[in-house]
């Protein structure tokens, strides 16, 4: 004769077993949701080797667009996103670091630095898009740059200063204040400690901020088609350097382009399927680009992290 | 040496200053071009006009929006379920050196360009959905499948750092008082963590709002008011890209207008994911 006793007993192990069964069930509905991401990305990046790995080789990176899918290659492309990369490191970087600087060190808890601080958080989140209209307005129509390499640039170095700024801002925050006062007690002034210390000692951080934000320049597209930029272009921007003094020439800001985005794009929107391999193969040059920096400035970010011991 | 010192600081206000103007300058350009349309034709009819027909000077831009909309909740209908179950597996569940590599791997999804994405949802997703599901492919439905993949880093990121940010006391409270690992996580963390959780989905919404490339590939570009997932679309990111390139006088001026419409839901929306994620729980 079971005893009420014995039936409670009963009852409380069910219900040990019900809550171990449900920590379990959601233990693998959570490890398969983690899962799904990953297997999207490797079936991305399987899917993309797939189609267009064959179509990879030197002539590829050699030729111009072509109406002929099996001549074109991707080398005004390349040439025009290092170029608009230079561009947009050269206005992003200095004055990301710079105003990072200024938040940090400088910058008292007033109304203005709080406006400034909203705003760049407000920035980061506007979709390029916006960036690209505001090129338009500004650089190609008030500014006149035309359809330009230097437009192209100055707009993705727009699109990416905050995210250099949050991420000068974060790493200059992880110093310690006695670092600091070290610096001051030995009589050095504010920005010769900025100089000396606290740039050199966050500059592991900035350089991964700096080169995610290059990666995510180097992929976007829509602002440059705002501004224009979606033409066949099967020639390269002037040369960098010339033969006579002062030896540089910056005619090339001026030239027209295409980035490896485009150009992608530009064949993936062609009915014909030949130029979708094109468009593949493409996309595994740029999708080498990025992964390559995003993993060099994931490695530079453990590398600082683990050398710098407070 | 006294100088210098002034010199420096006044420089580096001068640059942070500037850097901050890029939002005045954003709402003085498009604004400028944007407003005189919508006031030309009436913020009702451009609002809530049916029709967008350049040619004929009809600029309605209420498809665009429910576009915008639709593609939207659709991807937070799958993003959110998604984004959070892997948010909380991360904190609670991962050994650290599998969450370096998750996390290094979440970071590489968010950096990969719109284009790819785009290219692998043509090739890939819309011969499926219109295989097994039929319509035109280039739909909704796509276009949300491949959004929802996009803002997970957001949502994962940003709810994985307020469920970080809790206190332990919390989860060790909570664990001592016989609630099980599930039950703490859900009755316990996601509701002292919820207001960074809902800042990371608006957040995912912005960008879902936001994102122009893979949209422009993948939604077929129809103007007219969806009725049903499988219909194709088109968004106000999408209407500005595709568009801009060739408009001229007012067409070009109401494109600008979409870009003020979308600019005001975007800063509404992160007016909101600030505000939310500022409030702290007792």
């Amino acid at each position: 004769m079971p005893t009420d006793n014995d039936k409670n007993i009963q009852e409380i192990r069910k219900k040990i077993a019900l809550n171990k069964l449900r920590d379990h069930l959601f233990w693998i509905i959570g490890l398969l949701s983690t899962l799904i991401g990953f297997v999207l990305l490797f079936t991305l990046i399987i899917d993309l080797f797939i189609d267009g790995f064959p179509r990879l080789g030197w002539q590829f990176f050699t030729s111009y667009p072509s109406r002929f899918p099996e001549k074109a290659g991707i080398l005004s492309a390349w040439v025009g996103t290092i170029l608009v990369m230079i561009v947009t490191a050269a206005t992003a970087v200095p004055l990301g670091i710079a105003a990072g600087i200024y938040l940090e060190e400088y910058g008292k808890k007033n109304w203005l630095t709080h406006l400034i601080e909203i705003n760049m958080n407000n920035l980061a989140g506007v979709p390029s898009i916006v960036y690209g209209l505001l090129a338009l307005g500004l650089f190609v129509y008030f500014l006149k740059f035309g359809e330009s390499i230097l437009t192209g640039g100055l707009t993705l170095g727009l699109l990416i200063l905050p995210m250099v700024v949050i991420a000068t801002r974060e790493s200059i925050r992880a110093i310690p204040n006695s670092i600091r006062e070290a610096s001051y007690a030995l009589g050095a002034t504010k920005w010769q400690t900025i100089k000396d210390h606290v740039l050199p000692y966050s500059f592991g951080g900035i350089l991964t901020g700096v080169i995610i934000g290059l990666s995510r320049a180097i992929g976007e597209t829509a602002p440059i088609i705002t501004v224009g930029a979606l033409t066949f272009i099967a020639f390269l921007p002037s040369s960098l350097i010339t033969s006579e003094f002062p030896f540089l020439s910056f005619k090339w800001l001026m030239d027209p382009f295409t980035v490896m985005p485009i150009q992608m794009f530009n064949w993936i929107s062609r009915p014909q399927t030949a130029f979708h391999i094109n468009a593949a193969a493409a996309g595994i040059v740029l999708l080498l680009m990025t992964l390559f920096m995003n993993g060099f400035a994931i490695y530079l970010r453990y590398r600082f992290r683990k050398r710098i011991k407070w | 040496m006294e100088f210098k010192e002034k010199f420096i600081e006044k420089i580096l206000l001068l640059i942070a200053f500037s850097s901050i103007s890029i939002l005045a300058l954003i709402a003085f350009f498009i604004f400028g071009e944007g407003l005189p349309l919508i006031w030309k034709i009436g913020p009702k009819a451009f609002l809530f006009g049916e029709r967008w027909v350049p040619s004929q000077g009809s600029f309605g831009i209420l498809p665009m929006i429910v576009g915008s909309f639709w593609v939207t909740f659709g991807a937070l209908l799958l993003g959110i379920p998604l984004g959070l179950a892997c948010a909380i597996f991360l904190c609670e569940w991962t050994p650290p050196w599998a969450g370096m590599i998750l996390r290094s791997a979440i970071q590489v999804l968010a950096g990969i360009p719109s284009v790819i994405y785009g290219f692998w949802g043509l090739v890939v997703l819309v011969p499926l959905v219109r295989n097994y599901l039929g319509g035109p492919g280039l739909s909704i439905l796509s276009g949300s499948l491949i959004l929802s993949i996009m803002i997970l880093p957001t949502i994962i990121s940003i709810s994985e750092d307020s469920l970080k940010a809790l206190p332990p006391s919390y989860k060790a409270g909570a664990l001592a008082l016989g609630a099980t690992h599930w039950e703490t996580i859900w009755r316990v963390l996601v509701p002292a963590a919820r207001s960074g959780i809902v800042a990371s989905i608006i957040l995912g919404m912005g960008r879902a709002l936001g994102e122009t490339m893979a949209m422009i590939m993948i939604l077929g570009n129809a103007v007219k008011m969806p009725s049903s997932f499988l219909d194709s679309a088109r968004t106000l990111t999408t209407n500005i890209g595709i568009e801009m390139g060739y408009a001229t006088g007012d067409h070009r001026q109401a494109l600008f207008a979409t870009g003020v419409i979308l600019f005001l839901i975007i800063m509404f929306l992160n007016a909101l994911a600030i505000v939310l994620s500022r409030r702290r729980v007792g």
